[in-house]
């Protein structure tokens, strides 16, 4: 999520392995540059990830939160 | 062996605070109270001294009066004001952050997002209402609710500002609760008219569900 509304960083099938090999060096280029990484795990729940789970459906890059 | 529950990674950044709960929650709700009636009843009781006193002393009374009104008045603005919408950015984001976040919840919270500005959602503390910047907790029974100020940084279209927030808060309720400034705690009566119209359902709807 961005200052465009979203962008998508990374699109990869678990079956194919070059997709998914970019798709983890974007994720942790994204994590490295201070984003969260949030997959939904049900209605109203979510978890926190730190490597990509190559079976999501979904993976959300979030920024920190901080009190106002 | 259970697996440790999930905790934000932001708590880190307050260390000092206790981890929020439902416990902690209520003693800070009692606080607040304790505080609301610390500022208005030394007001009230040196008006109706006054006027016992001295009856033309009454417009000096009134003032007392006005000041014990006042006061938690102007808290119950500041706890409201956390929800206050910011300003918008282009449309083309605004429509791409509205998807996303429409994705992110149920049809009833999406029209009631449309319509009042507010995520509604169900935790264990009670139900939250998310907004840009700020969420308000309907505690269980709907009576009171508790304002935090917690934001996002940067430049972000506002669904984007509350799909972050939502994000956080699924989460880790009691860290996001952590993390985010208490603002207000108090009787949902004194909130909803100092929330802008257009929000006021979203807090009328959150207090049937809680």
């Amino acid at each position: 999520m961005d200052q465009s509304g979203h962008t998508t960083i990374a699109e990869w099938t678990a079956d194919d392995a070059a997709a998914t090999e970019a798709a983890v060096a974007a994720f942790r280029h994204q994590l490295d540059a201070g984003y969260y990484a949030v997959v939904s795990t049900g209605e109203g729940q979510a978890e926190q990830v730190r490597e990509l789970p190559a079976d999501a459906e979904l993976v959300i890059l979030r920024r920190p939160i901080a009190g106002g | 062996m259970s697996a440790a529950a999930p905790v934000l990674p932001e708590t880190a950044a307050v260390y000092w605070r206790p981890r929020l709960d439902a416990a902690r929650l209520q003693r800070r709700g009692r606080l607040w109270t304790l505080s609301t009636l610390a500022h208005t009843i030394p007001f009230l009781a040196t008006a109706a001294l006054m006027l016992a006193l001295e009856p033309l002393s009454f417009p000096v009374a009134a003032v007392a009066v006005v000041h014990a009104w006042g006061i938690p008045a102007l808290y119950a603005s500041r706890g409201a004001s956390v929800v206050r919408p910011r300003p918008r950015a282009a449309d083309g984001p605004e429509r791409t952050a509205l998807g996303l976040l429409g994705d992110l919840v149920g049809h009833d919270a999406r029209a009631l997002h449309e319509r009042t500005g507010l995520a509604l959602e169900r935790g264990a503390l009670g139900v939250w209402l998310v907004g840009e910047a700020g969420a308000l907790l309907v505690r269980p029974g709907g009576r009171r609710v508790d304002c935090w100020c917690v934001k996002v940084e940067g430049d972000l279209p506002s669904a984007d500002r509350t799909a972050h927030l939502l994000l956080a808060l699924r989460e880790d309720e009691a860290g996001f609760a952590t993390v985010a400034n208490l603002a207000f705690s108090g009787a949902a009566w004194r909130v909803r008219p100092r929330l802008r119209a257009a929000m006021r359902p979203a807090l009328d709807a959150a207090r049937t569900v809680a």
